[in-house]
């Protein structure tokens, strides 16, 4: 009787378990939702983890920049916001989730570059931003040949760090750490003395409520960055498509209300909006 | 009270271990001030970073998601490694040398091979052979990575449990005219999977902390991969880790608890042949977190 | 055959891996029988701890307490490891720091169990003739007792060489970084992959033979 009692617990342990995790897969099912096809949804990739450009707020929406372009394209696709699946995509999942057909549209800090446009198309651009220097407020870096010596954060996988110390300070201390945040703390504490990628990111950490004040961005244009719109390479339907609903876009004043509402509160003075089809090398 | 080591405490050795408390204490206070103190000073006691927590978004949005796929991927992984891992152990056993000698190299192989380095292998694998949507790959390569590991660890458990029991078990079984077959499915694999349930149990423990290693390195939306996006909306980087590793610490606490409890229950039991695998069993099978050869396997190969 | 090998130093990755696997394995025993002392002393404060801290951090990820090593200790509370300026040294040492504090709580459970096998007729005749109890644990229960452990240890010591890879997390340039990077970027897969797996297959092959050896051979007879 004894053994057939404990079994019995394991076992409702078991089922325990097991109905907890179904809870969390069912989140992911209606989450991701079917893979293909379906012509009432659309999927797009953003990221969730970027204030001002792609955020998962704690209600479960999105906010940021990214999210609005993404709503506006969508829109004059044919979507209302209610179909939009949001999915996210971590820089090195990009191409392959377009490739894949994952999502229909990718808006998420994606740079136009040659290597990624022999794996994906492009449209847009629909940002120009620039790689820049998040420092404390009262530093004293204001050019990147100041990092020699100093400690210069970014994140694992990031290219920008290791750009400055080839070219510009190889005498900087390079700190990789997983996420944005992490760098943000590290620099708030003082065991870094800069933190680098786009201006447009870093403006929007900035403007966080508890780093208001703290920081300021050093105003370098290290490097061009044209964010578009990733789409599966040869689907020039869709692509002429988002071109169209981005000149709209740029046309209705929506685009300014975007760049107002996103970066507005983060101080960030952004490029005017970019002429579709002009990369600025 | 009185131990293998010491006596029962005379006057002079309660004053000794008096003056030693008092200097532990004052050495661990002293530290405890310390952390608190820098913590303070780094503005990480601020209420405004701890908020998040009692509310019940961050917890909805973020922290129970999280905790769902680390649960899901951890039974997942457990389901699909537990018959697995009997086949193997059983193989183990068998009578039949190659049978016996492949198995054994196939457990002591994927038993060699850190964990991460077969969710990276498994995660790049399904990148360039397979179908599977770039969501749901990092979950596929975190249950392959642990399944392929683990199902070697409980292949070992296995084995040990059915050695575990007495010969008289199998003895009695031939002498009244059972198949090697009969003996395993009728005799011996029932009493040792009741001798395994602590075991098991106490490798879930095992399984849940290696799938934090798949939401750092393969970006796998577990519990400790969504604390980055928690920390993206309220800037709070150490606490949202404190609080994460606190989330760990219960679960696993509460998983290692139950193991006990099933141990202490089965080992009280007059049913049954008393025989049970516990936590410090496994321990010795996994040797720590990601297993190891375990003395039974290297021992015998000797 | 092997050109995918070209440019990758796979071997410095694996000496990164065999440094981690015996620094943190020196500090990890020392830190371990210390542990193990606490949860066996007559001092109750200091059993509690020595049970607190196993407890702790046996259920915690070790992934968790290699990224607090980086987060935590080296940001907020500037424990630079001696190294502020390295960021490479840094990130070895806090590595090696997390992989200590994590293994210490297996080794100290392994030696405290190997102390529980001592017969208390050792422990007692030590007694009588009136050694004190750290007489008692330094010349008659630890070398008996670590004659018993040293198979669990030796567990322990290969789960520690496995273990390392999850410095990866934090930057350290060890084999699991490396063949991360080379199977993104190189087309053979497989072969990548069979080149690390056994990496790891020589890493710890030997340890275990030679110490499952040296545990039977050493083992008390009773």
């Amino acid at each position: 009787m004894m053994l057939r009692k404990v079994s019995a617990a394991a076992a409702a342990a078991l089922v325990l378990s097991l109905t907890a995790t179904a809870c969390g897969g069912d989140d992911k099912d209606s989450d991701s939702g079917s893979g293909s096809g379906s012509g009432d949804k659309i999927k797009i990739g953003i990221k969730y983890d970027q204030p001002g450009l792609g955020l998962k707020e704690p209600d479960g929406s999105f906010s940021g920049f990214d999210v609005d372009v993404a709503t506006y394209v969508a829109k004059e696709l044919g979507y209302k916001p209610d179909q939009i699946e949001w999915v996210e995509t971590k820089s090195a999942d990009r191409e392959n989730a377009l490739a894949r057909g994952d999502v229909k549209l990718i808006a998420a800090t994606y740079s136009i570059n040659d290597e990624r446009k022999q794996k994906v198309d492009f449209a847009g651009p629909y940002l120009l931003a620039h790689q820049d220097l998040l420092v404390k407020a009262d530093s004293d870096i204001t050019k990147a040949t100041d990092l020699n010596n100093k400690k210069l954060c970014s994140v694992t996988g990031s290219t920008s760090a290791q750009n400055i110390k080839n070219d510009l300070a190889p005498k900087a201390q390079l700190k990789e750490l997983g996420g944005y945040s992490e760098c943000i703390a590290a620099l708030q504490s003082g065991s870094v003395d800069a933190l680098t990628t786009d201006d447009s990111i870093l403006a929007g950490f900035a403007a966080q409520d508890k780093y208001k004040g703290k920081f300021k961005l050093a105003g370098l244009k290290l490097s061009n960055e044209n964010y578009g719109v990733g789409v599966k390479k040869g689907d020039t339907a869709t692509i002429d498509k988002v071109n169209t609903a981005l000149e709209k876009m740029v046309s209705d004043k929506s685009w300014q209300k975007a760049v107002d509402d996103n970066f507005g509160p983060a101080n960030y003075k952004n490029e005017p909006a970019p002429k579709i089809g002009t990369i600025v090398k | 009270m009185s131990s293998v080591l010491y006596d029962t405490p005379g006057p002079r050795a309660k004053r000794r271990n008096v003056i030693f408390s008092v200097i532990f204490t004052v050495l661990l206070v002293l530290i405890l001030w310390w952390v608190w103190r820098t913590l303070d000073d780094k503005g990480q006691l601020e209420w405004s970073l701890w908020e998040p927590f009692t509310e019940a978004q961050a917890w909805t949005t973020y922290l129970l998601p999280g905790l769902g796929d680390t649960l899901k991927a951890s039974a997942l992984a457990m389901v699909i490694a537990l018959p697995l891992g009997a086949l193997f152990g059983i193989s183990r056993l068998s009578d039949h040398r190659w049978v016996r000698a492949t198995a054994s190299t196939v457990v002591e192989f994927f038993r060699a091979i850190p964990v991460l380095l077969l969710m990276l292998f498994a995660n790049e694998f399904y990148v360039r052979y397979s179908d599977i949507s770039s969501e749901q790959r990092p979950l596929y390569a975190v249950v392959t990575g642990l399944v392929l590991y683990n199902a070697s660890v409980l292949a070992e458990i296995v084995r040990a449990g059915i050695l575990s029991l007495p010969r008289g078990q199998s003895e009695a079984a031939m002498a009244v005219g059972l198949r090697k077959g009969q003996m395993m499915t009728n005799v011996l694999l029932p009493q040792a999977v009741t001798a395994m349930l602590p075991a098991i149990v106490s490798q879930l423990v095992v399984i849940v902390k290696d799938t934090a290693l798949g939401g750092v390195m393969l970006g796998f939306t577990e519990l400790l991969n969504s604390r980055g996006t928690l920390a993206a909306n309220y800037a709070n980087v150490i606490p949202s880790f404190i609080v994460v590793a606190f989330i760990y610490i219960v679960l696993n606490f509460i998983l290692t608890t139950f193991a006990s409890w099933l141990e202490a229950r089965l080992r009280r039991s007059k049913k049954g042949t008393g025989a049970v695998l516990g936590g410090d069993d496994v321990d010795d099978i996994n040797a720590g977190e990601v297993g190891g050869t375990a003395t039974i396997g290297t021992g015998g190969k000797k | 055959m092997f050109d995918f090998l070209e440019g990758y130093n796979v071997l410095g990755a694996f000496w990164m891996t065999v440094k981690l696997t015996a620094l943190s394995a020196v500090g990890s025993l020392v830190w371990g029988t210390l542990l193990a002392a606490m949860r066996v002393s007559p001092v109750p404060l200091m059993r509690g701890f020595g049970t607190a801290y196993v407890n702790i951090v046996r259920n915690i990820p070790l992934t968790v307490i290699i990224i607090f090593t980086s987060l935590g200790l080296a940001d907020i509370f500037g424990m630079t490891m001696g190294a502020p300026d390295d960021f490479d040294v840094q990130g070895f040492r806090l590595a090696v720091l997390g992989l200590v504090a994590y293994t210490a709580a297996f080794v100290c459970e392994a030696i405290r169990s190997g102390i529980n096998t001592v017969p208390l007729g050792q422990a007692e005749a030590a007694r009588a003739i009136g050694l004190s109890f750290s007489q008692i644990l330094r010349l008659v229960i630890l070398p008996q007792a670590f004659r018993t452990v040293i198979g669990p240890l030796a567990n322990v010591l290969i789960a520690l060489t496995k273990n390392t890879t999850v410095a990866a997390a934090i930057g350290v340039a060890e084999a699991a970084l490396l063949m991360k990077e080379m199977i993104e970027n190189e087309a053979q897969t497989l072969a990548i992959g069979a080149v690390f797996a056994l990496g790891f297959v020589v890493l710890t092959m030997p340890t275990g033979l030679f110490l499952g050896w040296l545990s039977k051979r050493l083992a008390v007879k009773r």
